[in-house]
């Protein structure tokens, strides 16, 4: 798993069927990256209906969020439209997983991601990450804490990144 | 391991004492089928432990998955200004497959509240900010789903029938007595 004060990969992935979406198209913002095992699974969906109402506190701290699951365009569109999600879920369809392997969260066992959040900073650094158990939905307390110590350090216009 | 944040306060809702030996609390959603099933087994709870127990509630409500979860949890803190957060937290749950805005306004008339009052509070930005307050308490103590409990402090992981759920707690009030011996 990728570790902190590093650049994050760059990746571009399908976000709808006729839509193609990269990662540095969110410079300038701080980024939420939440690889999931897989649409429609009941934790997951948990998951990610709980990050669905938190769309105010994340935009609160300039934050997007991205999901990311090995799950094909069409399946997400399915299932952003089933549970009405307001943020984008990205497909690392093909070649299955590239974006999971990059960031070092692809379980070849199963053929799918782990369960495991990066936040990332307005210039792309990644801030803080967590690998969770894949059972078990990590809440959202964990981002929340790492926008609030970025934003906090920019307020106080301290160096962001070492090195 | 999640903790409470805030602790439990004079802002919550208890059934039972402040200084009872677990404090045991909730975040729940009034829409959902979930903690629509754990109603009952917290008043089992409460009938076995008695005055062992405080039971807090707080505001999670999943707007985005339960249209009717917001205004709920806003009309039980419109009851609690008249002092019927609990008769009406409790109607709500027991009614929650007929949950509507029209049902809301129902039950507020079976409870005998002031209906001018309470429509009048429903729509108070007070009352809604305490119930976001309430959410966001919730985000902060590592809320990832409802109902999600709390037994003194720390977040409990087991599931929630009674016979897990009455393990816990007499776990607790084990460990409340040893502390205090």
């Amino acid at each position: 798993m990728l570790g902190i004060n590093i650049t994050a990969p760059d990746f571009e992935l399908h976000a709808t069927p006729d839509q193609k979406f990269s990662l540095s198209e969110l410079r300038g913002k701080n980024v939420i990256i939440a690889f999931y095992p897989a649409d429609w699974s009941p934790v997951c969906g948990d998951q990610m209906s709980l990050y669905n109402e938190m769309h105010h506190y994340f935009s609160k701290y300039n934050a997007e969020l991205l999901g990311i699951s090995v799950d094909g365009k069409w399946c997400h569109s399915a299932f952003r439209e089933a549970r009405k999600l307001h943020f984008t879920l990205l497909a690392d369809f093909e070649p299955k997983g590239a974006v999971a392997k990059k960031y070092g969260v692809y379980n070849e066992k199963e053929g799918r991601s782990e369960r495991a959040l990066f936040v990332l900073d307005d210039e792309g650094t990644i801030r803080w990450s967590y690998l969770s158990p894949v059972g078990i939905n990590p809440g959202a307390d964990g981002i929340l804490d790492a926008l609030k110590m970025i934003t906090q350090k920019d307020n106080h216009g301290k160096v962001k990144t070492p090195g | 391991m999640a903790k409470l944040k805030p602790p439990v306060n004079g802002e919550d809702h208890i059934e039972g004492s402040f200084q009872a030996p677990v404090i045991f609390v909730e975040y729940g959603d009034f829409q959902c089928p979930y903690c629509g099933a754990a109603y009952p087994v917290i008043k089992q709870i409460q009938k076995k432990f008695k005055d062992q127990l405080g039971f807090v509630f707080r505001h999670f409500p999943l707007a985005e998955s339960h249209p009717y979860a917001q205004i709920a949890a806003v009309a039980s803190e419109a009851a609690a200004l008249q002092g019927k957060f609990w008769p009406m937290h409790d109607l709500i749950y027991e009614n929650q497959s007929r949950l509507s805005p029209k049902t809301l306004l129902t039950m507020a008339e079976s409870l005998k509240l002031d209906l001018k009052k309470f429509q009048k509070d429903i729509q108070d930005a007070s009352l809604i900010e305490k119930v976001e307050t309430s959410f966001e308490s919730g985000i902060d103590s590592g809320v990832n789903g409802t109902p999600s409990f709390y037994i003194n402090g720390v977040k409990y992981e087991g599931s929630y029938d009674l016979p897990s759920l009455s393990h816990a707690i007499e776990k607790a009030i084990a460990g409340h007595k040893e502390i205090s011996h």
